[in-house]
């Protein structure tokens, strides 16, 4: 850690203590993280088989392999329903499972339930079953994974194009810029919505076809922002010192530019990543997102609309949504608090006056 | 010309008045007294702490300054006033004049309204009564047609109209008290000496008094009755302009009035010429007024301009703002694109580009005017300077890198231990051998110094102006020396050319045309710049 903080220039050490003077986005921050790396585990923690088992004095690993149900003494050859009565009868009279928290894996159909779907919350499904009969908080669990990390691969190809394009375009100016900037703008007015909803007419749009018919239209919004801070920087003296110097342009561009220009940057990709999520949960809610069965929050928000006898679904859905972009926003804050210099002296200066008062 | 003070009633008093960031003490115990009808001037140095005492005297200073001691304004004592009772004193009792006229007048509001709003801040007049008298002090301060300046934009203004406006501005509710900090800094030698002596005329006219902020002695001895010397806070001497600059008793007043550079650069050996540059000329096309409308002439920022330089010479180039010298600069650097020829050794710049015009980049450097911007505030030192070493250079193993960085900061009269270290540690001449060391680093033969000094305090100034002339001595450099301060081109140039409005009105040997000035624009700037 020592060796890491002496590595890093003094503006980058200020901001870092910026940051973490800001209580509410380090909490958020804390928060987040801990709730995105426990959802890297989902299949650990929800799902429809058992992490691992011993049968008649054997090792099974359910979570890795798929075992026929005649191992455990069923009578077809098929993958293993691991929640059948039967099977879990033979299991612990043979042996032993150990089960993830929540034995349900978010496309798990309960066929055990002793109410109609949607079942309210009790303690076989925590926040209750959807119109199909599957586990809310499998779901949930899920589905916050699927959507940040759908924000994250957006985000961070967003971030490489914009940055690119916007570089260019700024560093270079003249026609370049005039020729870039028109064409970006036609771009930037191609209905994407439209585009998504031909799409799903003749392709299933999956997790990566959506994501690439974003990320066409994503990376607009970051260009006037980087153009704008290249189009400062190329004139700021250090730069021009570099071009006397004989550098070439990529190595000013990266070296000495690039670090200008990504403060904007950065503080406009919380927002972008919220919007991500938004955008997502938007698509799966009107129905031309993911395809059926995918864990997601904007259809869970869809079913609460269409079960209102079923509040769980809906306020599920919307305390999901509400706290993650929240703790995001907040994130957000924080960072542009910490990249902005003259806010953090605003926030130093009341305390001081109370001091010398 | 001291004025005969002889009824003389205190404005102003300070006493005993300590500033505070933070709990750093940044002005300790300074006491002084404006009195009505003459001008006090506060000298020092950056840091010294002058425009910190002044700004305090009228509770400008951000909300983590802590004041103590006195502070009356003829019969108020401004440290029992309520928060609202300071808007009647400043902008109406009291006037103030800010350094940076290109920044203090608002862009988005005529000139007329600028004026109007104090005027119907403190005097309630609107409308028509407000114009008359806009107008009416636009005269006062000497602007020219005042009936069309009432609308127009700052941005159409030059830096010395904008001053006046200011002037206008702060004279505009009768102040008994004017403050003017460093009010011709960002100004033209020539305009300077005009804005001065409207305000001695304007003071002598009104019978206000001035507390006048400047670090330039020469401007301080001729426009201010009594001076104050600051250094680092505390008052060093203080006293009528004749006692101080006669016979000076503080050390720290001693050093300031010989910080003048003086001295002659090494006369260069070899006359075959290094560097030549033919009929080099630079244009900037001018915007079209409208879609089907003619393109307007281009703008020659640079007429077609000869010059040579010798291994070892300095030709430095004098010349106010927007008289081409950067430009010409920039136009040798091909930093920016030019017509006419331009040769270094055996290489004809101007015919190359890309790589090849890169290869050859190392051997004519650049020093810039701005020490805090010409350094990336990311990058440590060392970085810094071996950058260009490690691209020109791939070859080099990190520990001959190492040895020529340390090497090169002990050459600038840095310790090697500075190498670690980030720009923002640095003092503004500290930045400045920093610069020299990251262009001398590769063994350039032009060095190429756009007002390396004027950023800088005078006595720092004279410290990199003899560590220029060595290093030119030792390495045989030839510099390019841009200045508009005619002591600094006075110790440093051979040979100087005078640019005004992008052409050379006069060149020659540097000591010839200071002395015998032919062109009058020449006579001007000497005259302005009070060399002795």
């Amino acid at each position: 850690m020592l060796f890491l903080t002496s590595r890093l220039s003094p503006i980058t050490l200020r901001r870092l203590a910026a940051f973490k003077a800001n209580r509410r986005a380090r909490v958020s921050l804390w928060l987040f993280s801990v709730l995105f790396i426990t959802s890297l585990f989902a299949e650990l923690i929800a799902n429809d088989k058992p992490i691992v088992m011993q049968y008649d004095g054997q090792w099974y690993i359910p979570l890795l392999v798929d075992y026929p149900e005649t191992e455990f003494g069923g009578f077809l050859p098929t993958r293993t329903d691991y929640l059948d009565p039967f099977i879990q009868q033979q299991i612990s009279d043979n042996g032993w499972a150990l089960w993830p928290i929540i034995p349900f894996s978010y496309q798990t159909l309960d066929m055990q339930m002793t109410q109609p779907s949607p079942a309210p919350p009790d303690s076989r499904h925590w926040l209750g079953t959807d119109d199909q009969g599957r586990d809310v908080l499998a779901r949930v669990i899920y589905g916050f994974r699927l959507s940040v990390a759908f924000a994250l691969v957006l985000t961070t190809g967003s971030l490489v194009l914009g940055v690119f394009v916007g570089g260019i375009q700024g560093y270079f100016g003249g026609k370049v810029d005039l020729i870039g900037q028109r064409v970006t703008e036609i771009w930037s007015g191609l209905p994407v919505l439209f585009l998504l909803i031909i799409l799903a007419s003749f392709v299933q749009p999956g997790f990566w076809w959506l994501l690439g018919i974003m990320l066409l239209f994503s990376w607009l919004g970051l260009v006037d922002i980087v153009r704008a801070e290249f189009l400062r920087a190329r004139n700021l003296e250090y730069v021009r010192a570099a071009k006397a110097m004989g550098l070439p342009s990529r190595l000013i561009m990266w070296r000495h530019v690039l670090p200008n220009a990504m403060v904007a940057t950065l503080t406009f990709i919380p927002f972008l990543f919220t919007g991500a999520i938004g955008t997502l949960t938007a698509l799966d809610f009107l129905g031309f997102g993911l395809p059926p069965g995918a864990p997601s929050l904007g259809e869970l928000a869809a079913q609460g609309k269409n079960n209102l006898h079923a509040p769980w679904l809906g306020i599920t859905a919307f305390m999901t949504l509400a706290i993650m972009l929240s703790l995001l926003v907040f994130i957000g804050e924080g960072l542009r608090d910490a990249f902005d210099p003259r806010h953090v002296k605003q926030h130093q200066s009341p305390a001081q006056e109370t001091k010398h008062a | 010309m001291p004025n005969p003070a002889t009824n003389a009633r205190p404005l102003l008093r300070l006493n005993e008045f300590t500033v505070a960031f933070d709990g750093k003490v940044v002005v300790d115990r300074l006491s002084l007294i404006v009195n009505a009808g003459e001008t006090l001037a506060i000298v020092g140095e950056s840091g010294s702490g002058k425009s910190v005492s002044a700004l305090g005297a009228i509770d400008l200073l951000p909300s983590n300054a802590t004041v103590s001691g006195e502070r009356w304004l003829e019969e108020t004592n401004l440290d029992q006033l309520a928060k609202g009772d300071w808007n009647s004193v400043r902008g109406n009792r009291v006037g103030f004049i800010f350094q940076e006229p290109m920044t203090s007048l608002n862009p988005l509001h005529r000139i007329g309204k600028q004026i109007g709003e104090t005027l119907r801040l403190h005097q309630g007049l609107s409308g028509q009564a407000a114009r008359t008298r806009a107008k009416a002090l636009l005269e006062q301060v000497k602007l020219p047609r005042p009936d069309e300046l009432l609308d127009a934009w700052p941005h159409q203004l030059s830096g010395g109209q904008r001053q006046r406006v200011m002037i206008a501005m702060a004279i505009a509710n009768n102040p008994a008290l004017l403050i003017a900090d460093e009010p011709t800094t960002a100004l033209d030698v020539t305009v300077q000496q005009d804005i001065l002596a409207l305000l001695k005329e304007l003071r002598d006219h009104y019978g206000m008094g001035v507390l006048f902020i400047s670090h330039d002695l020469n401007l301080v001895r001729r426009h201010a009755d009594r001076v104050c010397v600051m250094y680092q806070g505390k008052v060093q001497e203080a006293g009528s302009i004749a006692d101080v600059f006669h016979n000076p008793q503080s050390d720290y007043t001693k050093a300031l009035l010989a910080a003048e550079p003086e001295g002659r650069p090494a006369a260069p050996t070899d006359t075959t010429p290094l560097l030549t540059a033919r009929k080099l000329s630079v244009s900037f096309k001018r915007p079209k007024s409208g879609l089907f409308k003619r393109q307007p002439p281009a703008f020659e920022a640079l007429k077609a301009t000869d010059l040579s330089i010798a291994p070892g010479e300095t030709l430095g180039i004098v010349g106010e703002s927007g008289s081409g010298k950067t430009t010409l600069a920039s136009a040798i650097m091909r930093l920016v694109p030019s017509l006419g020829d331009v040769t270094l050794g055996d290489a004809t710049l101007s015919q190359l580009t890309g790589d090849a015009l890169r290869r050859q980049r190392h051997r004519l450097q650049m020093v810039f005017q701005d020490p805090y911007g010409a350094l990336s505030p990311r990058m440590p030192v060392f970085d810094i300077i071996s950058e260009g070493l490690c691209f020109h250079y791939p070859k080099l193993t990190p520990e001959e890198i190492t040895k020529r960085v340390h090497q090169t900061l002990l050459e600038v009269g840095l310790p090697e231990s500075c190498a670690a270290r980030y720009p923002h540690e640095f003092s503004g001449g500290q930045r400045q051998r920093i610069a020299v060391a990251r262009a001398i680093i590769l063994e350039p033969e032009l060095l190429v110094l756009d007002e390396p000094t004027s950023a800088l305090d005078r006595t720092v100034q004279k410290q990199l102006v003899t560590l220029l002339r060595e290093l030119q001595a030792r390495r045989q450099l030839s510099y390019l020396f841009i200045s508009h301060d005619l002591a600094v081109v006075r110790a440093m140039a051979h040979r100087v050319m005078v640019l005004k409005d992008g052409e050379v009105v006069e060149q020659g040997d540097c000591l010839e045309v200071l002395s015998t000035p032919q062109h009058s624009y020449t006579k001007a700037l000497i005259e302005a710049a009070h060399l002795h």
